[in-house]
């Protein structure tokens, strides 16, 4: 019992605090005490996450597992979340509504993600997804009074009620015919049912519940708009531990879950990523605003990363972590600029955020540090050498050529290609001057916040891990092995 | 370690460029300046301290310096620079021609000079590395990563255009085509490297081991055509060429000087170094394919420059012509067609960056690139057109100027392989002349569009062109120092590419 407790232990610390931070807004509103309330449980559940690391593979009942991907997945969730708690405390500081609820959710959320990454279970992979899922309408609809989060908020509360609802009628029809929802013994089980049409079916529902949350092509259409209306550090939990915990919990079912390794089931997930990096891409072309921008790009990059997916032998389960480690840092870094110059939150009554690209016209001339981690980060986004992005698409690349996926691989080229026009084009737009456009600043005292020294820390591992990524491929790798 | 101060010089110079902003304009030129000052300086001592013969007969690399540290152990992947007779001379290009942009931008670039001269120095950093890089993964990433300055300097330092086509649009044609083009390359090096793991288990970048790698002859037909690809865009090679005039007519002049200069060359050093020693079978079988797009290069190059309007463009077209010979000289593989092929390339960077500079002083002076509105120069002027005329002559190749020895050398070498192409390829050569004299014509003679004078050049400007006068002459009289130390590297490629040596021809 006591491993079991204390490989949970990271999981237990964060509901503790959620806890914890909801007896202290009772007690009193003080919104720094609370957002360092949050940052101390989480930074708590972050060292037990690492001391955990010890005890090795620990199940926990049969619903949850604890072993080195799981831990993986906690450490970018607990850091994601830890880079949204110190930027929000910045932008929550012009709020006038209540702001300490906000890190109730942010936490309730990442207590969801770590439950994802552990899941080994029907049960607690649709608990955790959640968990996750539901603190989000709460976050991206936080300021309310803003029609953009308001729409943000239900646009993706309706999407993901469908979605839900396609996971759970999978789940069903997976059990009918299994009579068990554990994925190890689901894998079983579906190698002797071989291509059971029902199994089919509900296998197929199940990915298309998982592909609305990665916002995977033809179930992306939620994105744009949820990226742009969305407040700054919510849509940036999203981009971020959202994505990640959900994508590990597909890796381990496609792992266990042999009706996956079919060669028809490969040809059509292929073409599902090739779709999704081109349609991705493709529509960020035309895009004026940053955070719709992203928002796009976020979904070709989901696009690649399917690669390793579809491929799932020799590297690709190290392609996945090390894709996941350096998109998480970009990301981090890219939403974290944006959330500094939309901070403190101004009500406007439409969206809220600095998110038109106009906004950030010549913002080099008068932010040059800040612009340079946003420089850094599109650099990385658009897998530019020396910089973290650039050894994730290194993998994707290599992982499709050893496997002789030459049309992935082709995809991932031509994807790139067209993904330069629209980061360069952010990139410029930041260098350039035009007087008399309405643009918007940080606040000078940026990078002395919590939040600024995130994102200047978050670009500085970005470049760091461009030029030096050995520890980080070590580390990956020893846990692929 | 010398050859990693090499390449940390300009990004360290870089560094203090962009700094030194704050104590005005000046400060960030003459440190710029004397960056390359340094990095040649240091060039020239590891020239003068060299022996850059071939250890010994049959010898498949003639390092002169060598350099490595694991870095990736996952992938084999090290940092390994190595240098020979090929890369220095390359790297001694780079810093004279570095030299030369920073000093012709001295007046032309007036906004957000440290920034500018960042972007510059880098890119001559990069540019470095890809010269020294010997591991491919390396090579790679300097390759891609000297885009992202070039970028910069195009969008954020160029000219409009003529015809309303921006500058923001130029650069980042080129980049992608090159970006693009590139992670072909990236492609084609990890097919390779997996390649050669399948045959010996152990993953490596490492030039040395992969030379010997065994591939089937289908495969190393693409993945030879995967680094053509990349090396072809940056030549450029005719249906690749999109990018050039547009790059060229909207950088600034230093942008042009460095493009034309230095940054076409690495592709042919690229196709020197690896598409030739790493795939000889495939290359051999490809070399017909590569001349004759050599050959409609050098004509497509020479009739669109004939009828350009705009004098950069013009300039930008002469050199895809040149190229075309450069790409003939290569894929005849005899040594002295590869040694001409140096000679072109070192010629053709000063002829080149020298139009480019006496283009860029015009600018200054007219406000136009439009040949249009120029015309009886000849005498508004004082001292440009001689210089002007100087250039002319070396780029249409007239003896006693190092492009005629390198065009020369190129010619007789590959007329043995090829007599065909050369016939034909000589034509180029009077087009070159009559694409010459339009331009002395258009610009420097005529009736003059009014008759006030422009003013004289002032020292910098002379300065600056005489030495590159000099250094055309001199190549042009004296190349035998440029050729001995390329020699060694030369005979390994040629050797790598007619293993039989039936085809040598020419100076041992």
């Amino acid at each position: 019992m006591m491993p079991a407790l204390l490989a949970i232990s990271p999981l237990i610390l964060v509901c503790l605090s959620v806890v914890g931070v909801m007896l202290s807004i009772a007690w009193r509103r003080n919104h720094a005490l609370n957002a360092i309330l949050s940052a101390v449980g989480l930074n708590a559940a972050l060292l037990a996450l690492l001391f955990g690391w010890t005890l090795g593979d620990v199940d926990v009942t049969a619903l949850l597992v604890v072993d080195d991907l799981s831990r993986f997945g906690g450490v970018l969730v607990l850091v994601s979340t830890l880079a949204c708690v110190t930027l929000a405390h910045h932008y929550l500081e012009g709020y006038e509504g209540p702001r300490d609820e906000f890190y109730l959710l942010l936490l309730s959320a990442a207590a969801g993600g770590l439950v994802l990454v552990s899941a080994r279970h029907m049960a607690t992979l649709f608990f955790g997804i959640e968990l996750l899922s539901m603190p989000l309408f709460g976050m991206l609809a936080y300021t309310f009074r803003d029609r953009g989060a308001l729409e943000s908020g239900i646009k993706y509360m309706v999407l993901s009620a469908a979605a839900t609802a396609f996971l759970l009628f999978g789940m069903a029809l997976l059990y009918a015919v299994t009579g068990t929802l554990e994925f190890a013994a689901l894998g079983d089980a579906l190698a002797t049912y071989g291509n059971d049409t029902w199994l089919l079916a509900g296998a197929g529902m199940m990915l298309v519940g998982l592909s609305f949350k990665l916002s995977i092509v033809p179930f992306h259409l939620w994105t744009p708009d949820v990226y742009q209306g969305g407040p700054g550090p919510a849509t940036t939990f999203l981009a971020t531990a959202s994505k990640v915990a959900v994508f590990l919990v597909l890796l381990r079912l496609f792992q266990s879950a042999l009706a996956f390794h079919e060669n028809w089931w490969h040809d059509l997930l292929g073409f599902i990523a090739l779709i999704t990096m081109l349609v991705g891409n493709l529509l960020a072309l035309t895009q004026t605003d940053l955070k719709r921008l992203l928002g796009y790009s976020s979904i070709a990059h989901f696009g690649y990363l399917l690669v390793a997916l579809v491929v799932n032998e020799g590297l690709a389960t190290e392609t996945v972590g090390i894709y996941l480690v350096t998109y998480v840092v970009t990301t981090l870094g890219a939403f974290g600029v944006v959330t500094l110059v939309s901070s403190p939150y101004t009500a406007t009554g439409g969206t809220a955020d600095a998110s038109p690209l106009h906004h950030y016209r010549g913002l080099f001339w008068r932010r040059p540090y800040l612009t340079a981690v946003m420089t850094v980060s599109l650099l990385s986004l658009a897998g530019i050498p020396f910089t973290a992005g650039f050894i994730g698409k290194f993998y994707i690349i290599a992982v499709g050529v050893e496997a002789h996926r030459w049309w992935l691989v082709g995809g991932v080229v031509l994807g790139s290609a067209i993904g330069l026009y629209y980061y360069l084009r952010v990139m410029v737009t930041l260098f350039l001057i035009e007087p008399g456009m309405q643009n918007r600043d940080a606040t000078y005292d940026w990078a002395a916040r919590a939040g600024g020294m995130v994102v200047l820390g978050v670009a500085t591992l970005v470049i760091v891990l461009g030029l030096y990524p050995t520890p980080m491929i070590n580390w990956v790798s020893w846990i692929a092995s | 370690m010398t050859l990693v101060w090499l390449i940390l010089i300009p990004f360290i110079g870089g560094l203090a460029c962009w700094q030194a902003e704050r104590f005005g304009d000046r400060a960030p030129r003459w440190i710029a300046l004397a960056t390359m000052v340094l990095e040649l300086a240091l060039v020239l001592a590891l020239w003068i301290g060299a022996d850059f013969r071939l250890p010994a007969e049959g010898a498949t690399t003639a390092w002169t310096h060598e350099w490595r540290l694991d870095w990736i152990p996952r992938f084999g992947i090290q940092l390994h620079l190595a240098m020979d007779g090929l890369s220095l001379i390359m790297i001694a290009l780079t810093g004279l021609l570095g030299a030369m942009a920073v000093v012709c931008s001295w007046r032309e670039i007036v906004t957000r000079v440290g920034f500018f001269h960042l972007n510059l120095l880098w890119i001559l950093g990069g540019v470095v590395g890809v010269f020294l890089a010997i591991d491919l993964f390396l090579f790679f990433l300097f390759w891609e990563m000297m885009l992202v300055p070039m970028y910069f300097l195009i969008a954020l330092w160029g000219h409009s255009g003529s015809k309303g086509s921006s500058r923001i649009g130029a650069a980042t044609k080129f980049f992608i085509y090159t970006q693009a083009s590139g992670l072909m390359m990236l492609i084609a090096i990890l097919g390779l490297v997996f390649a050669h793991h399948d045959a010996t288990g152990v993953y490596t970048f490492a030039y040395a081991d992969l030379l010997d790698t065994p591939l089937s002859a289908s495969t190393a037909w693409w993945l030879m055509l995967g680094f053509f690809v990349a090396f072809a865009v940056k030549l450029p090679v005719v249906p690749l060429h999109g990018w050039l005039p547009d790059a060229h007519a909207q950088a600034p002049t230093a942008g042009s000087v460095d493009l034309a200069g230095i940054l076409l060359k690495t592709a042919a050093y690229g196709m020197l170094r690896f598409a030739l020693p790493l795939f000889p079978e495939a290359s051999q079988a490809f070399a017909p394919v590569a001349m004759t797009l050599g050959l409609i290069g050098i004509f497509y190059g020479a009739i669109l420059a004939c009828g350009q309007q705009d004098l950069k463009r013009l300039i930008a077209y002469t050199s895809i012509s040149h190229m075309g010979f450069v790409l003939i000289g290569i894929y005849a593989g005899t040594e002295l067609a590869l040694q001409g092929v140096v000679a072109l390339m070192v010629a053709h960077a000063f002829s080149a960056a020298g139009l480019f500079i006496v283009s860029g002083q015009l600018y200054e002076r007219l406000h136009t690139r439009d040949m249009r509105q120029m015309g009886g120069l000849w005498g508004r002027i004082h001292g440009l057109p001689g210089f002007a005329l100087v250039f002319v002559a070396a780029s249409l190749g007239l003896p006693g100027t190092a492009n005629f020895v390198g065009e020369f050398m190129v010619m007789f070498g590959a007329f043995g392989v090829a007599p065909w192409i050369v016939v034909i390829g000589s034509v180029g050569l009077i087009l070159a002349a009559i694409y010459s004299l339009f331009l002395m014509q258009r610009v420097y003679f005529g009736p003059p569009a009014e008759e006030r004078s422009l003013g004289g050049m002032d020292r910098r400007e002379t300065l600056l062109l005489l030495s590159v006068v000099a250094l055309v002459i001199f190549f042009g009289l004296f190349p035998q120092p440029l050729l001995e130390t390329t020699a060694g590297a030369m005979q390994v490629v040629q050797h790598s590419f007619h293993p039989t040596g039936a085809m040598t021809g020419g100076v041992q």
